[in-house]
């Protein structure tokens, strides 16, 4: 099993240890050192090093590196493999993916929701459905305090109506249940007139709005259904509710496909609108799309997010600064272990509720034959499908059980995972290597961030 | 130490007491 990970970025040599989450900052001669211990022996290592560096600071670095193995924080073991068949064992439900709406006012290319409908009839959930949902939620939550419910679609602006009533209920039976309840939204930005700017400001928790970057990029992809492009019709509305929102949570987030791998461009594009919180993402799809990133697309994806990098470390601390989602990681308040392990938790914490009130495990399944779980009105879940995913973790994916990133990625999206392969034990190895460089890059621009403040830089070029 | 500056330490293992609470979000 993979213990440590070292890389080198922007002349910085960085070690991450897999098991404890311990990252530091290093010197050359010990990142030289490291590509013999602790296969070699000490002797060795000196003999191998003697005319790169002095004998005496190849001690000094050796006995540093035995210091921190003695604290745990180097070449740590690996002891969570138990920790994560029994993570679900308390089998609550701590949030829902509500589809208020299977029908859309756009028809993206890429969209996975087939334009909307699910590959299933144009539908709008009704309020008995959404209450029912609710309803299943507080009871499948147990003792859990925090729960959620995420308004999606199709778009589900286009039932803002029994969004609003599902709201209200929510409140209420959260207050009976003694528990808090919080709800986001995920929009195409096209209702978004002033009204609902307000209602959305005022309700939501966060609120994700799809945007692709450049006019040209944006109208390839998301368009109406008579073909023409949609940005004209959403940037000002994007733009308005974020002004409104200012510091409050919520997303601007794009996709990029094969036919923009210089999403970079648009990363800066949406930025340059004064948008701070953005994301930017490979598509997720089948491998035979026209759009799909193939394997010889690879090396320019990973040298755009080298540039992204650069881009976000010049703005880092300056008034153009922005939080790019991929690139943002807690070092020093992140999640738990078992956190870490479960991911986003699709099909046992995390559910997602069609129209008819069909459960699914999460909105990228809806509609896949074989995966229906269950329905909200009898409130029965196919545990055999809740085991699949379940089982589905780092330690039994035979790509991941050895990889450094396993406790920083989780195992990646189990979509992925299954449009690609065909099976959810499978990894979307194309999706690993972007991930992995994302993951290098947020630790990075953590560490340089903090060496940075801490002038320990001038300290560690030898 | 000379050679190496520790920007985290073990976070994961410092956890371990409390981890799995679940009270986090699941699309301190």
């Amino acid at each position: 099993m993979t213990l440590i990970h070292r890389y080198i970025k922007n002349g910085v040599p960085i070690v991450l240890d897999v098991a404890s989450g311990a990252v530091h900052v290093v010197d050359r001669l010990v990142y030289r050192i490291l590509d013999f211990y602790p296969e070699q022996s000490d002797d060795y290592i000196i003999d191998r090093l003697k005319n790169e560096y002095a004998k005496k600071d190849l001690i000094e670095g050796l006995e540093e590196i035995r210091q921190l193995q003695k604290e745990g924080l180097l070449f740590s073991k690996d002891t969570y493999v138990e920790t994560a068949s029994n993570r679900y064992n308390d089998q609550v439900i701590k949030a829902l993916c509500l589809h208020v709406a299977h029908d859309c006012n756009l028809s993206c290319r890429y969209c996975f929701a087939s334009q909307g409908d699910f590959k299933g009839q144009r539908l709008l959930m009704d309020c008995d459905t959404a209450y029912r949902a609710v309803d299943f939620l507080i009871k499948k939550s147990g003792k859990r305090h925090n729960i959620e419910i995420d308004f999606f679609g199709g778009e589900p602006l286009l039932n803002l109506p029994v969004v609003k009533k599902t709201v209200e209920y929510g409140r209420k039976r959260a207050a009976q249940a003694g528990k808090e309840i919080r709800f986001t939204l995920t929009t195409n930005g096209v209702g978004l007139d002033s009204e609902t700017i307000e209602y959305l400001d005022d309700n939501m928790y966060n609120v994700v709005l799809s945007l692709d970057g450049r006019p040209e990029v944006n109208d390839r992809m998301r368009c109406f259904r008579n073909g023409v492009g949609s940005y004209d019709s959403i940037v000002d509305g994007i733009v308005g509710f974020v002004q409104k929102r200012a510091d409050r949570s919520y997303f601007v987030r794009g996709t990029f496909t094969r036919e923009n791998l210089d999403f970079c461009e648009d990363v800066l594009h949406i930025a340059g609108l004064g948008i701070k919180s953005l994301s930017v993402e490979p598509v997720v799809s089948g491998r035979d799309e026209p759009y799909s990133i193939r394997e010889q697309d690879l090396g320019t994806v990973l040298r755009e997010y080298d540039r992204l990098f650069d881009e976000c470390l010049k703005r880092a601390g300056t008034p153009e600064e922005f939080s790019f989602y991929h690139f943002k990681v807690n070092l020093y308040n992140g999640p738990c272990a078992i956190k870490r392990l479960s991911g986003c938790g699709a099909g046992n914490q995390y559910i997602a509720v069609t129209p008819e009130g069909d459960l699914y495990p999460c909105h990228q399944f809806v509609g896949e034959e074989g995966f229906l779980m269950g329905n909200v009105f009898d409130g029965m879940l196919d545990s055999r499908i809740a085991a699949a995913f379940r089982d589905a973790h780092v330690y039994n994916k035979e790509d991941c059980r050895d990889c450094w990133a396993r406790l920083w990625c989780s195992g990646g999206c189990h979509a992925s995972s299954y449009k690609t392969t065909g099976s959810l034990q499978k990894s979307y190895s194309l999706g690993c290597e972007m991930e992995k460089k994302r993951i290098e890059c947020a630790i990075a621009l953590e560490a340089m961030t903090r060496i940075k403040e801490d002038t320990y830089d001038k300290g560690l070029q030898g | 130490m000379k050679h190496i500056k520790t920007i985290v330490g073990a976070v994961l293992k410092e956890a371990a007491g409390t981890s799995g609470c679940g009270e986090c979000q699941s699309c301190s």
